[in-house]
């Protein structure tokens, strides 16, 4: 949140302290745009109405453009990137353009910010909405002078005839500081929305902005101090509040001793409610001392935790799956088998992964009867507002819901338990209280990327050719989804109705890339063995089960060219002769990378470090990705060095390249981290991943060079990018283990152990079989 | 509580506070620092970090009794949107953050660095950064920034 973004809401700096006053919806500051909104903002819905223009766009007096989208920046550098497809289809520059983000009471839902869809969904959105700004806004020229539309020229916000120059008006004179009181067309919800699709936008060839390095509008705050993430929110008034978990399943707290904090000066409130306790004082140290000290007995859980990642694993794969779905299955898979030159099997297994917000969850909320408002870094405002609405029992309405950034979240911000927190803990006092959860709250309760298991099967024809392949992966859905009650809620007693539900994701999303004529994939979801929350809960990780599945997917290609001999590379391209785009960003990446052409593993050059390069190709929705790694491992100690990792992406158009190159380049250190050294530990008793040092995360000296082949293709829609980039990581990274020192890792992260333990399962061999 | 008389930013205040607080407590509540972040208030992650005659410390595991009539700098202390000191230019030039909250860290360690070194190789300022976590994966560009700020500082 940067400061002027926030003076709309009559939040004025004063003595260096932001003070906010209370007039959601009559601000006056800020008599702009969105009136609507100002009068009643949802008419006879809860939402606010996509099919009036007013909820997109507003022209301000001073020549500002006001664009309101329901999307938030995670950090990623959406808003910046949004703008600059606004500025070019308003014809303004793009310094002159504000989104605003987010604000359930401001912003039409355009669904969750999350699965890579702000550019690729919402950004064709935002483009057709203010097109329709533009359509409107030359239409009142046209009739001011009597002239047709397209005898109209636009040029930094100013429409002029074409050929009588003298003839021009800004936007500013034509409607600043007023609503156009216009409809337009807008079918369908959230991602899916269709906005405006008789408004013909411009052509690609026409853009200026979109396609260049603009500087992202939020870091410079960011760098200085200036910006206001959800953490340095504050309200006059405020109190602070810190929650009570235990680390195991939830039980029932059997006694709270509020006598065991009493002496520390400013608690103000223990707070319980069924299993929820939180602490409320005065100030933060307070309310940290507080919630650390109290003493509080747990009853012994109705389930216990498993105690290992093994018991986990023998879990999913014998237990019965509640669904099972991928894509329709092709040829006859079998038949394929019968008729192999030669067959391949193979099962792989990834643990659970953090996502590992580097601020942990926070968000203020004020409870004022019926009224609600909550300030926080969710990635689903309006999933927020619903959860609460449904919580406390007011109507949708009453809940207002504005976004302040948080800490970079990957995916866990789709489940928004601080909002949840602060709610309670705000009900129960009368005031604005602010939630910060303490670093062991996040590593142990923020819900996690499930464990998978993936089973691959394929069968070879003489001429090298892959002709059937058979994926079954295992996992949990997410505990936490869109809807149902989470965290807080259960804790206060509300049944989560739909136990397992959510759209499950990721395993069955592999071999879509090549051209396999019988295929079978398919991906299966087990039930959770607890009903009370657990701590190995899930949420969508950073392209939910995608890595992982294609670990074991682009590891069993991998073991497959080996077993013939054939170069990695090659054995791809073999594979790829219908997919002529994927084939060339294959080509150009292991170009870039300095591929050398040679079946793995590498031969052995009997050094102490073993170096070797892997390569991975991955599809995700509409983006291509490929990697080659290179690694260094230290054959004592099992020690894997990342040293280089070249990605080539292909994701359409291309919105902004510096932004996109930044995308890629930190999800290829993300999953170097995640491939190498991440591991979710848990035993019976709870977890034990409590903070950095017991889930330690890559650091400077082990940062690989990272190295980018970006291909645009501007006559194609832009795809997400914000996730397909740590696809192929750990799959390039095994990759180049098994090609340095000729041991197969079917199981992740790749620590020295189980590097260590690999090469004397494959017989200590670093050479070619 | 009692009276303590804190120096930040070349500016001396009073705060009236429980003397074990951390100190990165009193300067974001009571002083409005927001600068300086809770990560993780274990001193394993650097985004509390303030510099403390001259020397980086972790304002999280720092109770504010313990740093009466020393000189404290904040991020805010280095510079502004509107005056940014030559490692915010940098990293603002570099594009060097991605959601920005470990940045505080980065840029208060880079600054120790280069006032003791003020060329520092790419391998001085891995090893100089190491204890502080970035988990977008803005390292490389956070190399590239300092490397920038400290060839514009040696003019």
């Amino acid at each position: 949140m940067r400061n002027k973004d926030i003076s709309r809401r009559d939040i004025f700096k004063g003595a260096g302290a932001l003070v906010v006053t209370f007039s959601l919806f009559g601000s006056v500051a800020d008599a702009l745009g969105q009136a609507t909104a100002h009068i009643d903002p949802y008419g006879n819905s809860d939402y606010l109405d996509p099919t009036s223009l007013d909820s997109w766009l507003a022209i301000m007096q001073d020549g500002t453009v006001k664009v309101f989208t329901g999307k938030v920046d995670l950090g990623t550098g959406v808003e910046t990137a949004l703008a600059q497809i606004v500025a070019d289809e308003l014809d303004v520059p793009f310094r002159r353009v504000q989104m605003v983000m987010g604000d359930t009471a401001k912003t039409v839902d355009q669904g969750r910010t999350a699965g890579s869809a702000t550019i690729e969904r919402a950004g064709p959105q935002v483009r057709q909405a203010v097109a329709a700004g533009r359509l409107e806004m030359l239409k009142m020229a046209a009739a001011r002078w009597q002239v047709p539309v397209d005898k109209l020229a636009v040029s930094d916000g100013v429409i002029s005839v074409i050929g009588d120059p003298a003839k021009k008006v800004s936007y500013a004179d034509l409607i600043g500081g007023q609503l156009f009181n216009v409809k337009i067309t807008a079918k369908g919800t959230q991602g899916a929305m269709q906005v405006a699709p008789e408004v013909k936008p411009k052509g690609y060839q026409d853009y200026k902005v979109v396609g260049t390095p603009v500087p992202r509008v939020d870091l410079p705050p960011k760098l200085t101090g200036e910006f206001t993430y959800t953490a340095d929110f504050r309200l006059p008034g405020m109190l602070h509040g810190r929650v009570v978990r235990p680390s195991t399943v939830i039980s029932k707290p059997t006694s709270v001793d509020e006598s065991s904090i009493a002496h520390i000066p400013g608690i103000v409130r223990v707070v319980q409610d069924g299993s929820f306790v939180g602490v409320v004082a005065q100030t933060e140290w307070a309310a940290v001392q507080g919630a650390a000290k109290l003493k509080v007995t747990w009853s012994t859980p109705a389930s216990k935790m498993p105690a290992n990642r093994e018991e986990v694993a023998k879990y999913i794969m014998n237990t019965k799956s509640f669904t099972d779905n991928g894509p329709a299955p092709k040829g006859d898979v079998d038949a394929a088998f019968s008729n192999a030159a030669r067959t391949f099997e193979a099962t792989y297994h990834w643990p659970f992964q953090n996502h590992g917000m580097m601020g942990p969850s926070c968000a203020v909320a004020d409870v004022r009867g019926d009224k609600v408002t909550i300030w926080t870094g969710a990635q689903g405002t309006f999933t927020t507002r619903d959860r609460v609405s449904d919580m406390l029992g007011v109507a949708k309405r009453n809940v207002d819901v504005i976004f302040v950034e948080s800490s970079g979240c990957y995916g866990r911000l789709t489940t928004d338990d601080a909002a949840e927190d602060a709610v309670l803990m705000s009900r129960a006092v009368g005031k604005p209280v602010r939630v910060q959860w303490m670093r062991a709250d996040e590593h142990v309760w923020e819900p996690k990327g499930p464990q998978q298991l993936m089973m691959v099967r394929a069968a070879i024809d003489d001429q090298g050719k892959i002709t059937a392949w058979d994926f079954k992966g295992r996992t949990f859905p997410w505990t936490e989804a869109q809807g149902t009650p989470q965290l807080g809620e259960r804790q206060i007693g509300q049944k989560n109705t739909a136990p397992y539900p959510g759209s499950p994701v990721g395993a069955g999303a592999v071999a879509q890339l090549y051209d396999i004529l019988n295929q079978k994939v398919m991906a299966s979801y087990v039930p959770w063995p607890q009903d009370d929350p657990t701590p190995l809960r899930t949420n969508p990780l950073r392209s939910p089960g995608e890595p992982a599945g294609w670990f074991a997917s682009e590891s069993f290609v991998d073991e497959i060219a080996a077993a013939l001999g054939v170069d990695a590379f090659q054995f791809r391209v073999r594979q790829l002769t219908g997919n002529q785009r994927a084939a060339e960003l294959l080509q150009s990446t292991v170009q870039q990378s300095g591929w050398k052409e040679r079946p793995s593993p590498a031969p052995a050059a009997g050094q102490a470090k073993a170096a070797g390069r892997g390569v991975a190709l991955i599809a995700r929705g509409n983006t291509l990705v490929a990697a080659v790694a290179e690694v260094e491992v230290d054959r004592s100690t099992g020690n894997v060095a990342v040293k280089r990792i070249t990605v080539g992406h292909d994701c359409g158009l291309i919105i902004n390249p510096d932004g996109l190159k930044f995308q890629i380049e930190a999800n290829a250190i993300q999953g170097v981290s995640r491939a190498v050294m991440e591991e979710v530990k848990f035993d019976e008793t709870g977890v034990k991943s409590v903070d950095w040092r017991s889930y330690p995360v890559i650091t400077f000296r082990n940062v690989p060079e990272v190295d980018i082949v970006l291909k645009n293709r501007p006559q194609n829609p832009s795809s997400g990018a914000g996730e397909p980039g740590i696809v192929p990581m750990f799959g390039a990274i095994g990759n180049a283990i098994f090609d340095a020192v000729g041991a197969r890792l079917r199981e992740g992260p790749f620590t020295p152990e189980r590097v260590l333990s690999a090469m004397k399962a494959s017989g200590g061999i670093s050479r070619r079989a | 509580m009692a009276r303590i008389s804190l120096k930040v930013n070349n500016k001396t205040q009073v705060v009236d506070v429980d003397p074990s607080t951390p100190l990165l407590y009193v300067l974001r509540d009571n002083l409005e620092l927001n600068g300086p972040r809770f990560g993780c208030g274990l001193a394993q992650c650097g985004a509390c970090t303030v510099i403390m005659d001259g020397n980086a410390i972790r304002s999280c595991v720092t109770p504010v009794s313990a740093v009466q009539n020393h000189n404290l700098t904040t991020l805010e202390g280095l510079g502004s949107v509107a005056k940014p000191h030559a490692l915010q230019a940098a990293f603002i030039e570099e594009q060097a953050a991605q959601c920005g909250f470990c940045m505080n860290g980065m840029i208060m360690n880079a600054k120790v660095l280069i006032d003791k070194n003020p060329s520092p190789t790419d391998d001085d300022i891995k090893r100089a950064l190491d204890p502080i976590l970035c988990r977008c994966g803005s390292h490389l560009r956070v190399i590239r920034a300092i490397q920038r700020a400290a060839k514009s500082m040696e003019v």
